[in-house]
């Protein structure tokens, strides 16, 4: 059991997937221009993640090394359409915002690389807590990420005001920058300098 | 015509940058951009791969997919509104093409196949690829609009990477902060060339 938990809790701060794997970035700063989109797709690449490392998971004995990627893509393919099809029924003014990024998903590096990584070697149990643990790592960064955007960049939070706005009789000026994209380039570098002056042995070797 | 298509181009090389505006491939264009000489390689297999499979995907989007696109086979097909297999066609004729090209390519061209080398196998997974092809689908382009769109979307990656090659080269001798060296600096490098690149927005030819 202890092993399960690990598994489920390294990815959070000490493996985080964004913060020091480097995966799955495409999508995270596309869609966390507010909190509302950014929850949904925490939430679709976390189903997506656990669902395709259960799947993967029991069938890895099954699938044929050499056409074992194709596979992997099928599973994970067939999973995000599930995912769309459900936001286009249900939550259809976010699936519009969140256009083509819920197909993205599909090549987004984490679910691939789990996949290949780890649910290809490891039993159903820890590689559905494998797929839950790197999912919510993913979804906190989102989550922080989008907060600071919305709050600074539009002085909403979940669509309600925060901060008043100038232009309707308040004292805060939305800081247009973080709306677009380079700054969500800068909050995820200052994210990932706070990370790890928090924990310093994820810094980087100087290259010689 | 010749004026919108060149518009088309200049908007996915510049203005809507599949890099810097949205953060598509960031995945690659991270890891793949510590060396210019790489950074080319990954460039060019990107340009040549969306070129084929734009194209590609859209005659499948016209004439399997679309809502009553089977007709031309048969009336009665006619009814069927296969969209919602997108994803799965998209991604399988991108694997499939990928796979073609690179056996093609060493079996013809060996001194081109040297050149990208491991880089096409990966291209199959990077969402630059498949986001323009569902760009395509969305914005609903036609099949001479997904050729140049496919080939200006490729550009737009390869410009933004060398780029990126060429300022982390650079970085080496500056002093950077402990928590901030390697990817921490390339985000905030990546956030000033996006500011950059919002320069080109409104150009029109």
């Amino acid at each position: 059991m202890a092993k399960t938990r690990d598994v489920l809790l390294d990815p959070l701060f000490n493996n985080n997937p964004i913060a020091l794997q480097v995966l799955g970035i495409c999508s995270a700063l596309a869609v966390t221009t507010k909190m509302e989109t950014s929850v949904v797709m925490a939430a679709a690449v976390v189903f997506v993640l656990s669902g395709s490392n259960l799947t993967v998971s029991l069938l890895r004995n099954l699938i044929p090394t050499n056409i074992r990627i194709i596979v992997q893509l099928t599973i994970i393919a067939s999973l995000v359409i599930i995912v769309d099809q459900v936001l286009k029924a249900y939550l259809f003014d976010i699936s519009k915002q969140l256009s083509v990024f819920v197909g993205l998903i599909i090549t987004n590096c984490i679910v691939m690389g789990r996949a290949e990584a780890f649910a290809m070697q490891n039993g159903p149990t820890d590689s559905l807590a494998d797929g839950l643990g790197n999912g919510l790592g993913y979804g906190i960064v989102l989550m922080v990420v989008g907060a600071f955007r919305e709050v600074l960049g539009s002085g909403t939070f979940f669509n309600q005001p925060v901060l008043p706005l100038a232009a309707e009789g308040g004292w805060y000026t939305p800081n247009g920058l973080m709306v677009l994209a380079p700054g969500a380039f800068f909050l995820i570098g200052l994210l990932i300098w706070g990370l790890r002056t928090w924990k310093p042995d994820q810094v980087e070797k100087a290259e010689a | 015509m010749v004026e919108h298509y060149l518009n088309l181009a200049v908007k996915a090389i510049f203005v809507e940058n599949m890099a810097l505006a949205f953060f598509l491939g960031m995945c690659s264009f991270l890891a793949v951009s510590k060396k210019v000489e790489t950074a080319v390689g990954l460039g060019l297999a990107v340009i040549f791969v969306e070129t084929i499979t734009v194209p590609l995907n859209n005659l499948i989007f016209h004439y399997l997919l679309k809502d009553g696109g089977l007709a031309w086979v048969h009336p009665a097909l006619g009814q069927y509104d296969l969209t919602f297999l997108g994803f799965l066609t998209y991604i399988g004729t991108i694997a499939a093409s990928v796979q073609i090209v690179e056996m093609v390519l060493e079996r013809y061209v060996p001194a081109l196949h040297a050149t990208l080398g491991i880089f096409l196998p990966l291209i199959a997974v990077n969402c630059a690829i498949l986001g323009a092809s569902l760009f395509m689908v969305e914005r609903a382009y036609t099949f001479g609009e997904s050729v140049v769109f496919g080939f200006g979307a490729g550009t737009g990656f390869a410009l933004a990477i060398v780029a990126l090659a060429a300022i982390r080269e650079r970085m080496r001798y500056s002093n950077v902060p402990d928590g901030l060296r390697g990817l921490g600096i390339t985000f905030i490098v990546t956030g000033l060339m996006a500011i950059g690149f919002m320069a080109f927005a409104g150009i029109q030819l």
